[in-house]
């Protein structure tokens, strides 16, 4: 006997839209057990994890702010990945970003005016486009595998923040410890609203969100990535240039990595440290799939994330699991969103192995 | 369905007011780890700090920790949600912490917090921290007697203050015993990272060195010390374990009498901020056994370790240069501890350049 995927003839369209929920229940449901089966009590423990987080007004601000670079990574990503150009590098563009936007605060420091803000902005951004900029280019010009090369410079990214935050940007002040200086009041990406501490970058990431799907949706650039992700040969037929798809997919997901970058800096750490994110750039490739390539879909999936990572926290204090339930919950639920996904597009079958019926057969 | 969420909603309530009434009793004091708890080293030995609260005192308080907490935002969250949660009393244990811990400190002004190796106090933030140096100077003299070529490894974390003043401890204690002793160093850049850790071990000991010391948290550089059979120094927590053969002291940190007595003024209602800075003699570090070593040389340590606990030592006492050789301290001069907590320059015989 062995098993064997078979493509279904026709795709059920109820069950495309049912299928994350049902991965979600499915990774509640063996949450569950896996709760029942250290010994805590079921209900509370998924209480704590995917309920307590959001009870809390304190709590939905820290989901927004964990949430956002999330989102606005994987919508970006979503273009990418939809015209069939693989930058699994945002994680470098993000700390490119907010290097890049960094300066100003950083080395221009003394200068203090209003314009210090959105310039940064805009610097995270060209910082985060430019160094997609290099598979890009690589991509389109040399027909270099841009999975592996936006993959390496992500090492070079965090190397060389890692050496300016050491070196030339260490804060003089700072007792030799490896962080720059904290930035002035001007440099700081203000609050949203007064009841806690949402910046700005969460509504940078549902205006890009929103943006995306506008794009895709309705207008030709949109089909231009759409048709020239599923068949290139259709889209060259149709007057579309790859390789200007290639420059315009990587430019564009590399801009809003590093926009998430210097709002994440200037909005929640307020200095560069030789560490500035925890694997977002990763994660958002997770939340671009988990939402399936489609923007608003990747705000949910961001959201979902993010309450993970929080309602691990929760779940720690409150009935006193380890730390590493919540990369369980994340392997969960992304084994969880693939395995549906694929019963969709095909079926399971049993195959009997005929060799060995024959051989049984003549046995007898 | 409407009836089954309100079951369910009905249960947690009755679950969380159960919790919350046994807890009431209680003192909640919590702790924040930046790593995890059985990392073997500078975590572990919090860990093993925050049980002996428990022990002590576990019939008035109750203690809670979050682990693995990335310093930045999240560390920001963890600690505001550990405030949120009732704790009375929260230590941060990591150096990164330390903007956070002030922040969320504002916000919460009838929590009292303590913060690990910091140099930022507020009227609710206290600092506390270990002379660990103390017990480097005894390392470089052991170093000293026991290296045939005079020239020891030493595997760094970060050029902060806290690791060049250990560097050079262990640095003035070797060359007590001899003036021509030499050390060698690696900036490993990371406090956990045993590849690392393991790498700049073997590029030490290729260049020559024939004892190791770290200031860096896993056992890998223990392992490969007694792979290539020389001798090492264990960091945070006893590493004999490691190297059975290898070991001959370690530095162990021993902050559970910090904690019990910071726990015990807490529930007294004396709690104060203070920047404490406790050496060998308050037993907030203590050195494991002196092993793998011929009697005269643990005499000598065991003697070193008396004197600076009675106070009649102290490692940075004159006449000490500095690396290119002007003059730091006079003849009986000691260092004030504001040099020492800024230290950022090397004394005589290291052989080094301090990344800058």
């Amino acid at each position: 006997m062995r098993i064997e995927l078979e493509k279904r003839a026709k795709v059920s369209a109820l069950f495309s839209i049912l299928s994350p929920f049902i991965a979600f229940a499915l990774t509640i449901v063996f949450g569950g057990i896996m709760f029942a089966l250290l010994g805590k009590n079921p209900v509370a423990a998924l209480y704590s994890f995917f309920v307590e987080p959001l009870s809390e007004v304190w709590s939905l601000h820290e989901l927004a702010i964990k949430a956002a670079p999330l989102i606005l990574i994987g919508v970006g990503l979503s273009v990418c990945f939809r015209s069939n150009n693989w930058n699994i590098g945002a994680e470098g563009q993000f700390i490119m970003g907010a290097i890049a936007g960094s300066i100003l605060p950083v080395v221009f420091y003394d200068w203090q005016s209003p314009l210090v803000l959105p310039l940064m902005l805009v610097l995270g951004m060209i910082g985060g486009a430019l160094f997609a900029a290099i598979p890009a280019f690589l991509k389109a010009h040399m027909n270099t595998n841009e999975i592996l090369t936006s993959l390496m410079l992500v090492y070079v990214a965090q190397l060389f923040l890692d050496w300016l935050v050491r070196g030339p940007w260490r804060n003089p002040q700072g007792m030799n410890f490896p962080e720059t200086r904290t930035f002035g009041a001007d440099a700081i990406l203000p609050e949203m609203i007064a009841s806690g501490r949402t910046h700005w970058g969460f509504a940078f990431a549902i205006i890009a969100a929103l943006a995306v799907w506008f794009m895709m949706r309705y207008t030709l650039r949109g089909f231009e990535i759409t048709v020239l992700g599923q068949s290139e040969r259709a889209g060259r037929f149709a007057g579309f240039s790859s390789r200007k798809m290639i420059w315009f997919s990587m430019l564009f997901s590399g801009a809003l990595a590093g926009l998430a970058g210097i709002s994440e800096v200037s909005g929640a750490i307020q200095q560069l440290r030789p560490v500035i994110s925890p694997g977002y750039g990763f994660t958002a490739i997770i939340v671009a799939f988990l939402g399936r390539l489609n923007p608003l879909g990747i705000i949910a999936a961001g959201l979902v994330l993010a309450l993970t990572y929080l309602g691990g926290e929760a779940a720690q204090l409150s009935i006193g699991v380890s730390d590493k339930v919540t990369r369980v919950f994340q392997g969960l639920l992304l084994f969880f969103v693939l395995s549906c996904d694929t019963l969709i597009h095909y079926r399971i079958r049993l195959v009997r192995e005929r060799f060995a019926a024959l051989k049984a057969d003549e046995a007898h | 369905m409407k009836k089954l969420l309100l079951a369910l909603a009905t249960t947690t309530a009755v679950l969380g007011f159960a919790s919350v009434a046994s807890a009431q009793e209680k003192a909640k004091i919590c702790f924040v780890y930046v790593g995890s708890k059985t990392d073997g080293g500078w975590t572990q030995a919090h860990d093993i700090g925050r049980q002996q609260v428990e022990k002590e005192l576990g019939d008035k308080v109750e203690t809670q920790f979050l682990e693995n907490v990335p310093e930045g935002p999240d560390a920001e969250r963890a600690i505001e949600r550990l405030a949120r949660s009732g704790c009375g009393l929260i230590f941060t244990t990591s150096f990164g912490f330390m903007d956070a811990t002030i922040k969320i400190a504002q916000k919460f002004p009838d929590v009292k917090f303590e913060h690990a190796t910091g140099y930022k106090t507020a009227p609710n933030v206290a600092t506390y921290n270990s002379r660990f140096y103390e017990g480097r100077y005894i390392q470089g003299q052991i170093a000293a007697k026991m290296s045939q070529k005079g020239v020891a490894g030493y595997i760094a974390s970060f050029p902060i203050p806290e690791v060049v003043m250990g560097i050079n401890s262990f640095v003035i204690g070797a060359r007590s015993v001899n003036p021509e002793f030499k050390i060698k160093v690696v900036w490993a850049n990371t406090w956990f990272d045993p590849g690392k850790e393991a790498d700049a071990a073997k590029a030490l000991i290729d260049q020559g060195v024939d004892i190791l010391t770290q200031h860096t948290d896993t056992t890998a550089p223990m392992q490969v010390a007694a792979e290539r059979g020389i001798k090492a120094f264990g960091q945070a927590s006893d590493m004999i374990a490691a190297g059975p053969q290898t070991q001959l002291t370690a530095i162990v940190d021993t902050w559970g009498a910090y904690y019990v007595k910071r726990t015990q003024a807490f529930l007294d209602g004396k709690w104060e901020t203070t920047s404490s800075w406790d050496g060998l003699k308050d037993g907030i570090l203590t050195m494991a056994p002196y092993t793998n070593m011929p009697d005269d040389v643990k005499a000598m340590a065991e003697a070193t370790e008396a004197k600076i606990k009675s106070g009649e030592l102290k490692p940075f006492t004159g006449p000490l240069n500095k690396q290119d050789g002007t003059a730091w301290l006079k003849e009986g001069e000691s260092s004030d501890d504001a040099t020492l907590l800024g230290m950022n320059f090397y004394v005589e015989g290291v052989d080094d350049k301090l990344p800058q």
